[in-house]
């Protein structure tokens, strides 16, 4: 393990998230729907050195393994982070983000006069991936290619 | 249904063809002069979210003509979309009662969304400033009628950003290897996101704001209304309303050929005395309103035109 890892102790069971864009743990906290309301403990280090990206941000959540879906939904933040899934002190496996298509109920469309945008319209928000690299995505419904810079706020 | 209309990329060019080659052939039972009823038994929903004049009867005409039926979403103030249901809702309920239905929403994507909810047929009666595939079904058949083909100049004028029309036309034109001249003040010009997906699939295009220049070379002119419903702001409205109009006296060095189109309704874009020169076709693309109907209904059901209409 890297002395970066190192920054908080080492954990028993649960999952790290790993190459996190510097400053956007936060951000992946929320969409991983991970507040500090829950009773499992949530280790967090930002903007620690990193040989790939220069700096990076990482996460340790105890106590749950995060599945291939929830990583996926990471792809609009952080699409070069992996995970390793920690059982018993040793990494047990890991995992890296991977772009799909199609996003459905990651993140809401950007355009607001989009049909989705109505209140109370109960089908799935979908985004078709139009690139990967740079991630690029146009809504299923409206068809808008999205802003990129304020689909942040979007995020469900 | 495989057979819903939403955008234009939902038709090849040779099921366009041969659409428009049906819309031909029914010319005579549009007309009244022979009775098809290809259609009988079958039910339409005109679910209309937005005023329509043309869009809506032709799509009524194009049914009965055919011996079908159509029932009406009628007054938004008498239906239930005022005690705050859902599209979604709405559309279930027609997906029980009909066998196909045409949608105008003001929201964008509207009809897409309609067509996930529903095992039946949805056609795109226009979804806020997105697409209108069946208006541009008949401006094609309108043009073909005109020039016996489709690769021509085509100038469109006016509201090309809000212009749903436009955008579907500019789409299914450049397939068909058409120029595209747009025409539109910097507020209202064609969205930059059309511009690269019609230039990433080669189309040709000149951007310009100055009409009268354009008019000499032009095949067809295709004009628009500043739409005033699109505008969060009257000011904005007002800065632009009238900018484009074409009368009479602008017609003296056009090509001989070229045709004036509008998807109507005009408010003083062109001018009544263009409506007698040999280059006016509004009302006829009108009326073609419901032959491209007829054939795009006869598509969704798997029902072949015949060969011979009769007399």
């Amino acid at each position: 393990m890297s002395d970066e890892m190192r920054r908080v102790t080492a954990i028993c069971n649960g999952s790290v998230i790993d190459h996190i864009p510097a400053g956007t743990a936060l951000k992946v906290l929320r969409m991983l729907r991970i507040s500090g309301k829950r009773s499992n403990p949530v280790s967090l280090v930002m903007n620690v050195p990193s040989s790939k990206f220069g700096a990076k941000d990482i996460i340790k959540v105890e106590d749950r393994e995060l599945t291939q879906d929830e990583l996926d939904r990471l792809s609009i933040i952080a699409p070069h982070a992996s995970v390793a899934i920690i059982r018993n002190y040793s990494v047990a496996e890991k995992r890296t983000v991977e772009v799909q298509g199609e996003m459905v109920n990651v993140t809401k469309c950007t355009f607001s006069n989009c049909i989705t945008q109505a209140n109370r319209e109960p089908q799935p928000h979908r985004m078709i991936v139009i690139s990967v690299e740079p991630l690029q995505l146009r809504c299923h419904y409206c068809g808008r290619p999205q802003d990129m810079n304020s689909i942040i706020d979007n995020l469900l | 249904m495989a057979a819903d209309l939403i955008t234009m990329d939902d038709l090849t060019n040779e099921e366009i063809e041969a659409l428009l080659n049906d819309a031909e052939k029914l010319l005579p039972v549009a007309k009244g002069d022979v009775y098809l009823p290809l259609l009988q038994g079958k039910l339409l929903g005109n679910m209309f979210f937005e005023p329509s004049t043309r869009t809506r009867m032709s799509f009524e005409t194009a049914m009965k003509r055919l011996g079908g039926n159509v029932v009406n979403l009628g007054a938004l103030a008498s239906s239930s979309v005022t005690k705050g249901e859902t599209l979604f809702d709405t559309m279930k309920m027609v997906d029980g009662y009909c066998d196909v239905a045409v949608l105008r929403h003001p929201r964008q994507g509207a009809a897409q969304y309609a067509a996930d909810a529903c095992e039946i047929a949805i056609m795109n009666g226009g979804d806020g400033a997105g697409h209108h595939p069946t208006q541009t079904m008949l401006d094609l058949f309108t043009i073909r009628q005109a020039h016996g083909r489709l690769d021509l100049n085509v100038v469109m004028v006016g509201d090309l950003r809000y212009g749903r029309t436009v955008h579907s036309l500019s789409h299914a034109l450049s397939r068909f290897g058409a120029h595209l001249t747009f025409i539109a003040p910097a507020s209202l010009s064609m969205p930059e996101e059309i511009i690269e997906d019609l230039e990433s699939c080669g189309a040709s295009i000149t951007v310009s704001e100055d009409l009268l220049s354009n008019l000499p070379t032009a095949d067809v002119i295709y004009m628009t209304r500043i739409q005033k419903e699109r505008f969060p702001d009257e000011d904005e409205y007002l800065k632009v309303a009238g900018i484009y109009k074409l009368s009479r006296s602008n017609l003296k060095d056009v090509k001989e050929s070229m045709i004036i189109m509008h998807p109507l309704p005009r408010i003083d874009e062109i001018h009544p005395n263009v409506d007698n020169t040999p280059h006016a076709r509004y009302f006829d693309q009108a009326f073609n309103g419901v032959v491209a109907r007829m054939a795009l209904l006869c598509r969704v059901f798997g029902v072949s035109v015949p060969e011979e209409v009769g007399e």
